[in-house]
């Protein structure tokens, strides 16, 4: 029985990966839907790392960021984030309501269209768990940030790093037909949510 | 002499040398500079939770916890300064990084770290002469100990002195 992040086997590593496969394959199918572009998205990474490294491996501390938070809880508690480049945020902005971006400042209506990408990205992947699982789990209202990433991420950092020094994650990358829509989506779940899904799922713990 | 040092994250750095120390884009965390003006021995800690308390004490990072860390930075530059130094702190984060509802549980970690950090400070006697702490946004602190400055470079305020 695991009690902290680095004590996950492979077999147990590579069921978080397929879940990350479905919730982010989910995601990108929402988000292609909302784009009218077609998304790819790339394998799965479970990461176990230490915190700085996990800062460093989503573009290093000072790197400005759009971060869209949600929280999900219930049978199920954690996290989803989804990380945008400030620059391809603007770009991205530009593509999605047909209007050069004039400065690097995005707008009051372009904040909430991201935040709101990220809410559907979030509602996805978590809705596709809680599908597979059975297990019935809420998905709180998104947050926004744009800082640097090292910021931003000091809060799932803090929420699931307080036992332990290292954390899980699991990363995939979206990529779509436009170079801008290059994006993360990040997922962070307690320990003992882990342990909920793998008995659900009838992988030993 | 005149390196940089890089703090990490539950992580704390010290030297008696006039080395910067640096911590990268402190958001909810709390980054605690601590000075000796005389011997120019100083330190800084990057704290991520308030208390060490309530977890397993076996087990813990004591680099990551207020109450832990600041206790342990003070001894070794006591030690540095070979005795009883009168230090000074600068302290720096703490943020709220989303506007979350009232209630959540991840809100109001910054504050909870401000306070845990003042709390302990005060039981050890040593005074808080600057602070850039609170709101919502990340903060880089650089403290260079040839001279005691905090510097604070944030995301669209440039670089301020304490």
């Amino acid at each position: 029985m695991f009690k902290n992040y680095d004590e996950l086997n492979d077999m147990q590593i590579d069921l978080l990966r397929e879940i990350g496969n479905i919730g982010a394959g989910n995601a990108a199918t929402a988000l292609a839907t909302i784009l009218n572009e077609k998304v790819e998205m790339s394998v799965p990474n479970v990461r176990i790392t230490g915190f700085d490294d996990t800062i460093l491996e989503l573009g290093g501390a000072e790197k400005m960021t759009v971060g869209v938070l949600v929280n999900f809880s219930g049978e199920a508690n954690g996290m989803i984030m989804f990380l945008l480049n400030l620059d391809d945020a603007n770009a991205l902005m530009g593509n999605l309501f047909g209007e050069e971006q004039k400065n690097d400042e995005l707008n009051e209506l372009q904040l909430s269209a991201i935040k709101e990408i990220g809410n559907i990205l979030g509602s996805s992947y978590i809705n596709s768990i809680a599908m597979l699982t059975g297990l019935r789990i809420e998905v709180s209202v998104p947050y926004l940030s744009i800082d640097m990433v090292g910021a931003i991420m000091s809060v799932p950092i803090i929420e699931f790093g307080s036992i332990g020094d290292k954390l899980m994650f699991i990363e995939e990358n979206f990529i779509g037909e436009t170079e801008e829509l290059k994006s993360n989506i990040v997922m962070f779940a307690e320990i003992d949510t882990l342990k909920t899904i793998m008995e659900k799922l009838g992988i030993e713990i | 002499m005149n390196q940089s040092l890089t703090v990490g994250i539950s992580d704390y750095k010290y030297s008696k040398e006039l080395d910067i120390l640096v911590t990268y884009a402190l958001g909810s965390c709390v980054g605690v500079c601590l000075y000796d003006k005389t011997t120019k021995v100083g330190g800084l800690s990057h704290i991520m939770l308030p208390d060490s308390k309530k977890f397993d004490t076996k087990d813990i990072n004591r680099m990551k916890f207020a109450d832990t860390a600041i206790r342990d930075l003070v001894k070794e530059l006591d030690n540095l300064c070979l005795g009883r130094s009168r230090f000074i702190a600068k302290i720096a984060g703490g943020a709220q990084m989303f506007e979350v509802q009232p209630g959540s549980k991840i809100g109001g970690i910054g504050e909870r770290n401000i306070v845990s950090v003042k709390k302990v400070l005060n039981e050890l006697r040593i005074p808080i002469i600057s602070e850039d702490i609170g709101l919502n946004y990340g903060r880089t602190q650089y403290f260079d100990l040839a001279t005691g400055i905090m510097k604070i470079k944030a995301t669209n305020r440039g670089i301020k002195d304490y």
